[in-house]
């Protein structure tokens, strides 16, 4: 902890070394001098230091994250939970002003567009297909992961189904409650087995930042394309460009296959 | 009583870059907690404003920091970095927690700017790490994030410190005065660095 010389002591100093002043003078002023005893004892700490810290936090882009892990793993639970820090692993990102809060008996999902049946969902609609519940890993784009997520819902494949895409019918957009996000996926990509809505994640239902009272899961790629709160599928010919998309990631977001891999 | 007498502490260069460096590092920190607690990310949400806000704060910050050293003072700077940097025997005893007698800056205020010098650095490394990142797979490391994040836990512990001694605690904070005006009063100056030759101003 830094702190100060007492004046008591700084008065002794002068008491009893009064030509302390005049010595130190020349020392500062002629930093060359090795016949002065103090002289011959400097360090260059303050590169030492500056050095070492950059080196283990340099060296740390390999090692930091295992052991950061598993630091939080000896954090108990109840401790972590009210840390204003992301234990859970979980980042949360919004492009709106405010989140989206949507009353789960209000709350409808439309699917129109290229259907030979425009369908509107309520989430009771929902719970009448076939469950699905799957425990897949969710990667961002921008570096952070959470692994084993448990996602309970509906697949995508079965919603769609339900409306009938029609023939010409070769991409969906999910349009957030979120204005202005929207993401897309192709037919094909949509169909794959791993696709989900969700509504409840970890055996809790959806929360508010995660996207309630539904959102998609796409587990084989980057967690933009997940899209939180949605309350529209439109089927399309081609996939529209999504809000990060116009941003610059890319339209296929493969996991380590896609954004410069 | 005789009019307090004032002697030349910082030089203009070595205020510029100190509220260049401070002033940067408060507009990163509060764009960067918004990005980061998701309490404050849900609440804030505009996330690519807030990105962009950070992103060229950053490079302002740099910019503005490599101006001040290329237009101001650089053998004064170069002076001062030496002094930061060379620890003597009263320095060590100082850190140890022994009253020793100091220089214009005591050990404390040297370690606090080597740490502060190696934080900056990292969090410019790590950055621009994440920056690249998100463009190409081959700059994303497994330490990124958590590098980025520890060092804004160790810069907030240090800049509580230092704010403490500089705004708050009684007999140091005199110092504030030396970093916006320049200069500090003698007397506080021969008691608090009685080794800084003060004379030779």
């Amino acid at each position: 902890m830094p702190r100060c010389v007492s004046r008591r002591t700084a008065t002794a100093a002068r008491v009893h070394r009064p030509d302390r002043h005049v010595q130190t003078l020349f020392i500062v002023a002629d930093a060359g001098d090795r016949d002065d005893p103090e002289m011959r004892d400097e360090q260059r700490l303050g590169r030492a230091a500056f050095l070492g810290v950059t080196a283990v936090g340099l060296s740390s882009l390999w090692w930091g994250r295992s052991a950061w892990d598993a630091g939080s793993g000896l954090i108990p639970s109840g401790v972590g939970a009210v840390l204003p820090q992301p234990t859970s692993g979980w980042r949360i990102y919004t492009v709106a002003p405010t989140m989206p809060r949507i009353d789960p008996a209000a709350y409808r999902l439309r699917v129109d567009g290229l259907v030979r049946r425009p369908v509107s969902l309520t989430l009771a609609d929902l719970r009448t297909l076939p469950a699905a519940a799957q425990v897949s890993d969710f990667h961002c784009v921008t570096g952070w992961s959470v692994e084993d997520v448990r996602w309970t819902g509906v697949r995508l494949r079965d919603v769609l189904a339900g409306a009938s895409p029609l023939p010409s019918a070769g991409a969906l957009s999910f349009v957030s409650a979120e204005r202005p996000y929207v993401d897309s996926l192709t037919l094909d990509q949509a169909l794959l087995p791993d696709v989900m809505l969700a509504w409840a994640m970890d055996g809790r239902p959806l929360a508010r930042p995660h996207g309630a009272p539904l959102r998609l899961v796409v587990p084989s790629m980057y967690g933009y394309k997940s899209v939180k709160w949605v309350t529209r599928i439109v089927v399309t010919r081609e996939p529209v460009v999504g809000y990060w998309e116009e941003r610059g990631y890319d339209t296929d977001a493969w996991i380590g296959r896609s954004n410069g891999a | 009583m005789s009019r307090p007498r004032y002697v030349r502490r910082f030089s203009r260069s070595e205020r510029a870059l100190h509220w260049v460096h401070a002033s940067a590092f408060f507009v990163l920190l509060g764009s960067g907690l918004v990005l980061y607690l998701p309490s404050l990310a849900a609440q804030v949400g505009r996330r690519p404003l807030v990105k962009d806000v950070h992103l060229l704060t950053a490079l302002a910050w740099i910019l503005a920091l490599a101006a001040v050293i290329v237009l101001g003072d650089r053998r004064g700077l170069r002076a001062t970095t030496r002094e930061l940097d060379v620890f003597d025997a009263d320095d060590r005893r100082w850190l140890l927690g022994k009253d020793a007698p100091q220089g214009r800056f005591n050990a404390g205020q040297k370690l606090n700017a080597a740490l502060t010098a190696a934080f900056a650095l990292l969090f410019l490394v790590s950055g621009a790490l994440l920056w690249l990142g998100e463009r190409d797979t081959r700059f994303r490391l497994d330490g990124t994030i958590v590098l980025h994040d520890v060092a804004t836990y160790a810069s907030v512990a240090l800049v509580a410190g230092h704010l403490y001694l500089a705004v708050i605690h009684p007999t140091t904070r005199h110092a504030l005065r030396g970093i916006t005006l320049g200069t500090v009063r003698e007397d506080w100056a021969r008691e608090h660095h009685p080794k800084w030759p003060t004379d030779a101003q």
